[in-house]
């Protein structure tokens, strides 16, 4: 049993959280939260240089890592400091899609990933789907030898500022066939494509992106059409085990800080954390948090093996998170008092993405479901 | 036993809804139904229409302007309002000083700020809260020297309260001040009336984490405060203080609110779907949505029974602090609840869609727009009035004797 990581991934680690204490504080964090790109090209470049995109991806795809604890020790450390680049878009969920899935020439686009060129991103919620991997509503057609676009894909991180879409469509089968998904990269400014972007509650930007009649050339498909469904699993199997581990990294910083407040804090004469009614909470926060954080390391060891045993630790960790996610973020507010309702502290911001991340790639009850049905 | 209401509260509920039913601006009940911001003129305008009926002060006695209502005739009304959805009624002064004012004002307090708070004249608004004090109200650090010059007596406040809510509309701020250093520390307080726009005084507003602004800092230099300004005797503020809290505390279940919610909660869960299916028929979401909905009606007959043990009006003692914690402890939920409906669409958040009249193109699901700011922003519940952990002392100590 070794439950350390390798020297590689420690050195990486730390290298990236000591970008992150320099480079990317609160208040820069929330400048870069609020503008209009909602994300920092700057950053996304520095990023770059310190190897943190490439150790996301594997060697054969241009990068050197690639692994489930290579991406649970990057996200630990972007949730520790609410990084806002986009990581999980860009790098794991379409970055992961190509690398499964795509032609030679279609592999060109990740080496201009690694580098903190290209922003691609996943377009694969739509307005009526619930965290539903297989519900898929927009469709395409073949004319002639290219292939009509159409439909609406909502809540698209970074959509209106990627300049590649990878698209989920329907080119056979039923409204939630796992059959007939078919996976196509579309360039942000192919004619046809309108992108509304939104600011988010956790910081940084969406966009709700339509596709009306938007013609695409045979090359545009990602893999083989009609097999979608198993590349999209993967990669959003991959961003599960990435949001959890961001979780991870944002729970500690809300545990130690809430922890601090505690020691400091004095009323009625005393440091708020001597009355047993808050030691027992804060014990149980940390019992939580342990639990989660081996539901972390049990779905980055399970990433590479067989598909049950894969989703099954990848949904169970992203129930325990979304389970305890919010319940930290519920209890670091309330045992802040009035001043953990502030947007001036920096805990609300850390209590927000960490509600905000049982709202991506299905929510705990989603996953409870999936764990269940995958029995 | 008989958990209707008798004949007469009936009555008087249909009353109330007619009157909801003509007098409640469309405009502004379309306003808390969208979860959007109300404006200053929005209060205002409820606040004169509910004058004009007679409406507006449902604990104050008739004889000065107020209901005489029993403690059932204001949980209906209370009740119906929220279910209407109609703006709440700015409490700080109706509800919170009006009474301080009726038990412990003189005649010539009473006289002048009764119908002022009535007719709209003055906007209150509460300084409790200090930074460092929390729920400790006794740590009040703000002081007030007497002395007397060629104006008269008066007092000299400097300090600062914090949490202050609406206190950007207020020109009048109720404040606990320290006048005695020397007392122990909940002797020693008094209660007092300033005028928040004499020299000295200075508001600056706290953004909460959903982006909204509603609460404020106050801070208070050499501000001249006349004497007569001085509510009951000087350092027994504390009796002010513990006396409006029960008033703070009554209707703090909030059942009403939380009827309203959970119809929206019921509304949306009926539109949104999970695999083809509506949300309300999916298990976990139907447990949840199913077992919030019983404690609310458990809560709805603990509220009624405490009402009950208190007929003849005046508000509840300990009892409160029990319903306060299980009325938000369900409100939140409820409000977990209708944030998780939403999926994905929790996650846009456009703030000018919450503010004005103006209908945004908001892309998503009814009420998506407002699902997590709400959720954010009632996390308050359970801090603020005394935090839950304050009213679980409470009931420790009052009611089990711990």
């Amino acid at each position: 049993m070794n439950f350390e990581h390798t020297e590689e991934r420690r050195m990486l680690a730390d290298s990236l959280d000591r970008f992150i204490a320099a480079e990317y504080g609160f208040e820069t964090r929330n400048r870069i939260a609020a503008s209009a790109q909602g994300y920092s090209s700057t950053m996304w470049r520095r990023f770059a240089e310190l190897g943190a995109i490439g150790a996301l991806l594997r060697e054969d795809d241009g990068g050197f890592g690639g692994g489930g604890h290579d991406i649970a020790v990057v996200f630990e450390s972007l949730g520790r400091g609410l990084v806002l680049e986009p990581f999980l878009a860009s790098a794991v969920l379409a970055g992961e899609a190509i690398a499964l899935a795509g032609s030679n020439a279609q592999k060109e686009i990740l080496r201009s990933i690694v580098e903190g060129g290209t922003i691609v991103t996943l377009a694969h919620d739509e307005p009526d789907s619930h965290y539903e991997l297989a519900r898929v509503r927009t469709t395409a057609r073949t004319d002639g030898g290219s292939w009509v676009l159409e439909g609406a894909k909502s809540v698209v991180a970074h959509g209106d500022h990627a300049q590649l879409f990878i698209v989920s469509a329907r080119t056979a089968g039923a409204v939630d066939d796992e059959h007939g998904i078919s996976l196509f990269i579309v360039p942000a400014d192919a004619a046809g494509v309108t992108v509304q972007g939104t600011p988010t509650m956790d910081g940084g930007r969406v966009a709700y992106v339509t596709f009306d009649g938007v013609r695409l050339d045979a090359q545009a498909v990602l893999g083989e059409a009609g097999h979608g469904y198993d590349t999209l699993e993967r990669a959003v199997g991959r961003g599960v085990l990435a949001l959890c581990a961001e979780a991870l990294g944002a729970m500690e910083e809300a545990r130690a800080a809430t922890l601090e407040y505690l020691r400091t804090r004095r009323q009625f004469d005393v440091p708020i954390g001597s009355f047993q009614a808050l030691q027992h909470r804060m014990v149980d926060l940390l019992l939580e948090i342990e639990q989660a954080r081996s539901s972390v390391i049990n779905a980055a060891a399970a990433l590479e093996g067989d598909r049950v045993p894969r989703e099954r630790a990848l949904s169970a960790a992203k129930m325990t998170i979304g389970r305890v996610g919010t319940l930290v973020a519920e209890e670091c507010i309330q045992l802040h008092g009035g001043i953990g309702m502030t947007w001036e502290l920096p805990l609300s911001h850390y209590a927000k993405r960490l509600v905000m991340i049982d709202h991506q790639l299905g929510d705990g009850d989603h996953h409870l479901q999936r764990y269940i049905a995958l029995g | 036993m008989d958990l209707n209401f008798n004949p007469a509260e009936q009555d008087f509920r249909d009353e109330v809804r007619s009157f909801l039913a003509e007098r409640l601006p469309a405009r502004l009940a379309h306003k808390v139904a969208q979860g959007r911001h109300l404006a200053k003129a929005d209060m205002e305008q409820w606040h004169a229409i509910l004058h004009a009926r007679g409406w507006l002060a449902g604990h104050w006695p008739v004889a000065f302007g107020g209901t005489g209502w029993t403690a059932v005739q204001n949980f209906i009304f209370e009740n119906e309002c929220a279910l209407a959805n109609a703006p709440r009624i700015v409490p700080f002064g109706v509800n919170m000083l009006g009474p301080v004012l009726i038990r412990y004002g003189t005649d010539a307090q009473r006289r002048y700020w009764l119908p002022r708070i009535l007719d709209g004249s003055d906007w209150w608004c509460q300084g409790y809260s200090e930074p460092g004090a929390g729920s400790d109200l006794a740590a009040v650090r703000t002081t007030a020297v007497r002395g007397v010059d060629g104006d008269g007596e008066h007092y000299i406040v400097n300090g600062q309260k914090t949490w202050t809510t609406l206190g950007q509309y207020a020109n009048m701020i109720f404040c606990l001040v320290r006048t005695d250093r020397e007392a122990k520390k909940q002797q020693g307080i008094s209660f007092l009336l300033v005028d928040m726009t004499s020299p000295g005084v200075e508001v600056r507003p706290i953004i909460t984490l959903d982006g909204g602004y509603e609460v404020n800092e106050v801070f208070f230099t050499d501000v001249r405060v006349p004497a007569a300004n001085l509510v009951g005797e000087e350092n027994r503020g504390w009796d002010c203080a513990k006396y409006l809290l029960t008033y703070e505390r009554t209707n703090i279940a909030g059942v009403g609110l939380s009827v309203a919610a959970l119809e929206r909660l019921k509304r949306v869960a009926a539109q949104r779907t999970r695999n083809g299916r509506p949300l309300a028929e999916d298990s976990l979401f139907a447990a949840r949505l199913a077992r919030v909905e019983i404690d609310l009606e458990n809560m709805k007959t603990t509220n009624l029974r405490v009402i009950a043990a208190v007929a003849g009006g005046g508000a509840p003692g300990p009892e409160s602090s029990m319903l306060k914690i299980r009325g938000t402890q369900i409100r939140q939920e409820i409000l977990a609840l209708t944030r998780r409906a939403m999926g994905i669409h929790a996650r846009p958040f456009v703030a000018a869609a919450l503010d004005g009249d103006e209908e945004m193109a908001c892309v998503g699901p009814d009420f998506a727009h407002a699902a997590a700011a709400q959720y954010f922003n009632n996390r308050k519940l359970s801090i603020f009035g005394g935090s839950n952990e304050i009213q679980k002392n409470i009931v420790a100590k009052a009611i089990l004797g711990l």
